[in-house]
């Protein structure tokens, strides 16, 4: 699903946010990337939604080089890709359900289907009683599953998240995982930087560590506590 | 442009048709603008105001050379001058010269006042009748009253003038409505200050909203930046922005309407005065149909051409971080 080869990130100034970087994401994992802040996870995942771009080696997404990724192209090629951030970037001046709709808004759906695809991914994540709420009344945990419905709704076969639980307590933590563990159940790849160790070792899920840029240490599934 | 984008929309999601799709996004992205206009009604009101303002000056001011170039269009016998015949010609001498250039294409008509009626003329008017009696003979010339064809330009006035002055009966032409030609050339300058004024009123709609969408844009930013993460087009970012354009020129237009004729409302009654002082029909033109979806068409081009050097200036800086 995901190659990346030989990937090098240098910034102005000359620090190297990734060195070197060769990896390969199967379709279907459920991958943790681990590490140090600085460590260069926030980097890769911003070199596969191309908001970055390498400065050299390649990024190859779902069979598509992200280098001949024209800047036109960008935003039809993001639409592939389900994205969560920390900060869960919703628009708080609108309902719950008109920012998970935002996606097929921009792709174009008719107001009938996006309203069905709107309520399942809101049932989803367990909101759909709150779909006519701002979310600005919404928990932190309730607005980050708002984020993660928003990021699913266009059932992508790809979904990133830069440290999603980074806001969270351990129990709603957990919670998200469990959700992203489902989406993961039907097919879709997950790709989650984190340096929450306790709860990914909960999870018993592959992961892998970057320290400066470089692949550290690889770690195949493990058993989950549960 | 918003039709070719679709091809690139996501596979999984199934779109509808394009055109479809367009018009849909279209009609809500419209509808939104709106929605975000009615939210901040002062400050919309105030923009609008602007826009007004300036779109209705030069209008009005059109009015205005509209209404002097019809009023003096009726001033038709003011443009006829008066050829004095050289003494003793006869008057069956003076009637020919008038068939001779009453034949002329940029003549429409030509009017003999021979000596003894012109004599007449005068002894009834001034009063003088008795003393005049006591002259030996006419001291009036033939005079021949020309009247120019409606085609004859104020060039062309002039070059008539100076030919039927230079015929050999001719004695002097007399023009004594010089001042109807200098009027009408001073409409013409005033109208293409008019237009020159217009234009750069024009450019000043354009600022004054690309100004306004620039300042809602660095307000949107944030919102602007996420729709762009989770992969809107500049395209789509914008649309919302245009529509605001659009809105803003349409009703600045509509309001600039209601301005004008407000203002010829106002004029209505004075006018009325003034015409029936003068015993004459003057009535106030008003905007024609066209005028006035020519004022709007113009309201609503400015806004979209504001917009969209503002959006399409400011939003490529915005991008995800």
């Amino acid at each position: 699903m995901i190659q990346l080869d030989d990937v090098t990130k240098r910034f102005p100034g000359g620090q190297e946010a990734l060195s070197g970087l060769t990896l390969s994401i199967d379709k279907g994992e459920m991958l943790f990337i681990t590490g140090h802040s600085g460590a260069g996870k926030s980097t890769l995942l911003r070199l596969i939604a191309l908001i970055e771009r390498p400065t050299s080696g390649q990024v190859i997404v779902d069979g598509q080089n992200t280098r001949r990724v024209k800047r036109r192209k960008i935003p039809a090629y993001r639409r592939q890709i389900g994205m969560v951030f920390q900060d869960h970037k919703l628009l708080y001046d609108r309902p719950v359900a008109d920012n998970v709709a935002l996606p097929l808004v921009i792709a174009g759906v008719g107001h009938r289907e996006a309203g069905r695809r709107v309520r399942a991914a809101l049932d989803q994540v367990g909101l759909l009683h709150k779909e006519k709420q701002r979310p600005e009344t919404l928990s932190a945990g309730e607005q980050q599953r708002v984020g993660i419905a928003r990021a699913i709704v266009t059932r992508p076969k790809l979904l990133i998240a830069d440290e999603p639980t980074g806001n969270l307590d351990p129990d709603l933590s957990l919670e998200v995982m469990r959700i992203f563990r489902r989406f993961n159940e039907v097919g879709v790849t997950l790709l989650i930087a984190s340096h929450d160790i306790l709860l990914i070792d909960r999870m018993g899920c592959s992961r892998i560590e970057l320290a400066a840029g470089k692949l550290v240490a690889e770690e195949e599934e493990g058993p989950a506590w549960q | 442009m918003a039709v070719t984008r679709h091809s690139d929309a996501v596979a999984p999601v199934r779109s509808s048709g394009p055109l479809a799709i367009w018009f849909t996004r279209h009609v809500s992205t419209s509808i939104g603008s709106l929605g975000r206009l009615f939210r901040q009604p002062f400050a919309s009101l105030m923009i609008i105001l602007v826009i007004a303002v300036t779109l209705a000056i030069p209008a009005a001011l059109n009015l205005v050379v509209k209404n002097a170039q019809s009023v003096s269009n009726g001033w038709d016998n003011a443009l006829d001058f008066s050829i004095y015949l050289k003494r003793g010609l006869s008057e069956s001498e003076a009637d020919a010269l008038r068939g001779l250039i009453d034949q002329r294409a940029d003549v429409e008509s030509v009017q003999l006042i021979t000596a003894s009626e012109a004599l007449g003329e005068f002894k009834r008017q001034s009063g003088f009748g008795q003393a005049l009696d006591h002259l030996s003979e006419n001291p009036l010339p033939h005079t021949l009253v020309v009247r120019p064809g409606p085609m004859n330009t104020s060039q062309s006035m002039i070059l008539l003038q100076e030919e039927l002055g230079n015929l050999p009966e001719a004695d002097v032409v007399q023009i004594d409505t010089e001042w109807v030609q200098r009027f009408h050339a001073i409409l013409d300058i005033v109208k293409q200050a008019i237009t020159i004024g217009a234009s750069l009123l024009g450019v000043a709609i354009i600022v004054i909203i690309g100004n306004t969408i620039r300042l809602d844009i660095q307000n949107r930013r944030e919102e602007i930046e996420v729709t762009k993460l989770i992969g809107a087009s500049n395209a789509f970012v914008r649309r919302p922005f245009l529509w605001s354009g659009f809105w803003y020129g349409l009703f600045g237009g509509l309001l600039a309407l209601g301005l004008v004729q407000y203002g010829l409302y106002l004029l209505e009654q004075p006018v009325a005065r003034l015409a029936g002082l003068y015993q004459s029909g003057i009535t106030v033109l008003a905007l024609t149909l066209e005028e006035g979806l020519f004022i709007l068409g113009i309201g609503i081009a400015l806004g979209l051409v504001g917009s969209w050097f503002a959006a399409t200036r400011h939003m490529r800086r915005i991008e995800p971080r």
